[in-house]
């Protein structure tokens, strides 16, 4: 018999695409895509079901379908995509305490993976240049979305106490970015003038939703326990990203970033939590040995390239793409060396 | 690096000619323009095709934020005037520094503004042969203050703790690390010369754990370039700073006072401490790693008398 797995938040971008995927694998029976909205785009070969994570009916779809594998997609990443923080947050995390309430009770159940995310660690200048997957965070993140992922992160180990013959699986992911997928960071880089914080350039890390998808397939698959950092190789400066993407930076002086964050906010521009400032303040780079080692995943894009992807398929950098640059630095050049000459 | 005019003087034919740009190209054939390191059009060549990367974001920087191409090329280009004319910096025992591989350079920290530590790191990348990097270990502070933190990770730095201590020496990388800390560039006038405590020899346990050599470094000269006679520490709370020097000049001359003395140095890289012969788990025994903390500091300190003693004057060659 094949499997039978169970993505949640399948609506969505990634979750959807998880889930085609998923249903398209030779040992897989069936696939059951839950999410409180219906999906945006097809799903393929897995079916949908519209059900809320919040409340027990996802129990019943759990016990009706055997599921053996569940994959935990439906952690909002976005206020705005949940219509509002509040419902944000109880989305994410009475959510996550339903889901796990009906996992422990099913008896078919052996394999739950739950995306996570390397926001997780916080940011803040006491951090070590790199974290690796034991380390504590210094400046642990107080609200939003990271703190929904650490305090889903604490119910999974919670369940996986309860569980042990479950194998768990958590992923924490580096900023997902790509020609397709929307999030802060995607909105972030396609403003017209981008803000910066006033005297500090961050350390990002970004890991493309193919790869993504493929880590969290793998998970899936393979019978990987334990927690892993998933992201792309190597590291872009804030700066440097911006000026890929062609963009104009605008530094701030940190006192006045959170008028600037009400503005915008209510412009409807750009969405910055206290969270994301201090991520594009201090940034953040994981340790992604282990990836390599036990879940023996190797990405396809490393940071810079899972960036330059994004960048192309926007047509971001349409002012001042790097060919011209290129061009212009020849012909000056090549000026120059004519000057040299005649003159010699 | 030479510049056009000086590779052209060697050339015999050359050096009848008066000092006409212009005229000079006409009487040098092609063949010893290449020859005489590169000409005014390569170093521009040279200088557009930088600018194109920084504008494009076409450079590579580490995981710690470290960026060579700004560092070699920008960064450090101030503090080579510094190094060779203001302060005149003697550089002894750099056969003691390895050519590759990691290695902990230890030394003492003077002179009120932590220039001492940026003079050593461009004494190893300018005067050792293999050019190496040295990345140094800075306080919290560092990384929390706007500007000087960013250029700092860009420079190499990164924060004084045992894992980015750790996972740089296992990469090969060449560390720096000041263990007095504020207590060493915030001590007076009076106590210079005089090491303060070394921390809690974190650092000692980093080269444990890695099996790399300790360098013991004295560095004299430092001391005198901003001697602080008292310490302002009402100010220094307002400011949130470790302390706010008094020294001769500053604040009293405003800006001007921040000009350093133009004391000699000397920067001396002593015989390593090896410790590949020892047992990486001894680095969790706390007696052993007082002992080598210790051994280095004393190390360093008798270096410091050392110097000090054959020093003719502060200020003179």
């Amino acid at each position: 018999m094949g499997r039978v797995i169970l993505v949640t938040g399948a609506s969505r971008h990634l979750g959807g695409t998880l889930a085609r995927r998923l249903a398209e694998l030779p040992d897989v029976d069936r696939v059951v895509g839950v999410d409180v909205v219906p999906p945006s785009h097809d799903l393929g070969l897995a079916d949908f079901v519209r059900a809320d994570i919040r409340n027990p009916v996802i129990g019943h779809v759990m016990s009706s379908s055997d599921i053996d594998t569940v994959v935990h997609m439906g952690v909002i990443a976005t206020p705005r995509q949940a219509g509002g923080r509040s419902v944000m947050k109880e989305i994410n995390v009475i959510g996550t305490m339903q889901l796990l309430a009906a996992c422990q009770k099913s008896s078919t159940m052996r394999k739950l993976v739950v995306k996570s995310s390397t926001s997780v660690y916080g940011a803040g200048p006491r951090d070590p240049a790199m974290f690796s997957e034991g380390m504590d965070p210094r400046d642990a993140p107080r609200s939003g979305w990271a703190k929904d992922n650490v305090e889903v992160e604490g119910y999974v180990r919670g369940f996986s106490r309860r569980r042990p013959d479950v194998t768990v699986t958590t992923l924490r992911l580096a900023n997902i970015i790509g020609p397709r997928i929307t999030t802060v960071m995607t909105d972030y880089f396609s403003l017209p003038v981008v803000p910066t914080v006033l005297g500090h350039d961050a350390r990002l890390q970004f890991v493309h939703e193919d790869d993504s998808i493929d880590a969290i397939i793998r998970a899936s698959v393979e019978d990987v326990p334990g927690t892993f950092n998933v992201s792309g190789d190597g590291v872009l400066m804030l700066s440097q990203a911006i000026r890929r993407a062609g963009r104009i930076t605008l530094p701030i002086a940190a006192p006045l970033i959170p008028a600037v964050g009400r503005m915008t906010r209510q412009m409807g521009v750009a969405d910055f939590s206290s969270e994301q400032v201090r991520y594009l303040t201090w940034g953040r780079v994981v340790d992604t040995t282990r990836m390599r080692s036990k879940l023996e995943f190797e990405p396809a894009f490393s940071t810079l390239e899972a960036f330059d992807d994004f960048v192309a398929a926007r047509g971001l950098n349409s002012m001042l793409p790097r060919e011209r640059v290129a061009a212009i630095e020849a012909t000056v050049v090549d000026l120059l060396g004519r000057g040299g000459e005649r003159s010699a | 690096m030479t510049c056009w005019g000086v590779g052209v003087s060697a050339v015999p034919k050359a050096r009848v000619i008066p000092i006409d740009s212009r005229k000079r190209l006409e009487e040098v054939p092609p063949a010893d323009l290449a020859e005489s390191g590169p000409g005014w059009d390569e170093r521009v060549a040279s200088a557009v095709g930088f600018l194109r990367r920084r504008i494009t974001g076409d450079y590579e920087v580490d995981e710690f934020g470290f960026d060579p191409e700004l560092t070699d090329s920008v960064l450090m280009a101030p503090l080579r005037p510094l190094f060779h004319s203001w302060f005149r910096v003697e550089v002894r025992g750099l056969e003691n520094v390895p050519a590759d591989g990691g290695a902990l350079v230890v030394a003492n920290h003077s002179g009120t503004v932590a220039l001492d530590a940026l003079m050593t790191q461009l004494a190893l990348l300018d005067e050792h042969p293999a050019h190496r990097h040295l990345r140094m270990l800075g306080a919290d502070l560092v990384f929390r203050t706007p500007f000087v933190g960013e250029l700092s990770r860009k420079a190499g730095h990164t924060l004084a703790c045992n894992p980015d201590a750790e996972r740089l020496l296992r990469r090969g990388e060449l560390v720096g690390v000041w263990p007095e800390g504020f207590k060493g560039i915030g001590k007076p006038f009076s106590e210079r010369y005089k090491l303060q405590r070394f921390g809690r020899g974190g650092f000692v346990a980093a080269a444990l754990r890695t099996s790399s050599p300790i360098i013991p470094t004295a560095i004299v000269g430092a001391e005198e370039t901003y001697p602080m006679l008292a310490n302002a520490s009402w100010v220094a709370r307002v400011l949130g700073l470790p302390y706010f020097p008094l020294t001769p000049t500053f604040p009293w001359l405003g800006p001007l006072g921040m000009v350093p003395l133009p004391s000699k140095w000397i920067i001396e890289f002593g015989e390593p401490i090896r410790t590949d012969a020892l047992d990486p788990a001894i680095a969790d025994d706390p007696m052993t790693v007082f002992d080598l903390t210790d051994q280095v500091r004393e190390t360093i300190q008798q270096s410091l008398y050392q110097l000090l003693v054959s020093r003719r004057s502060v200020f003179g060659d």
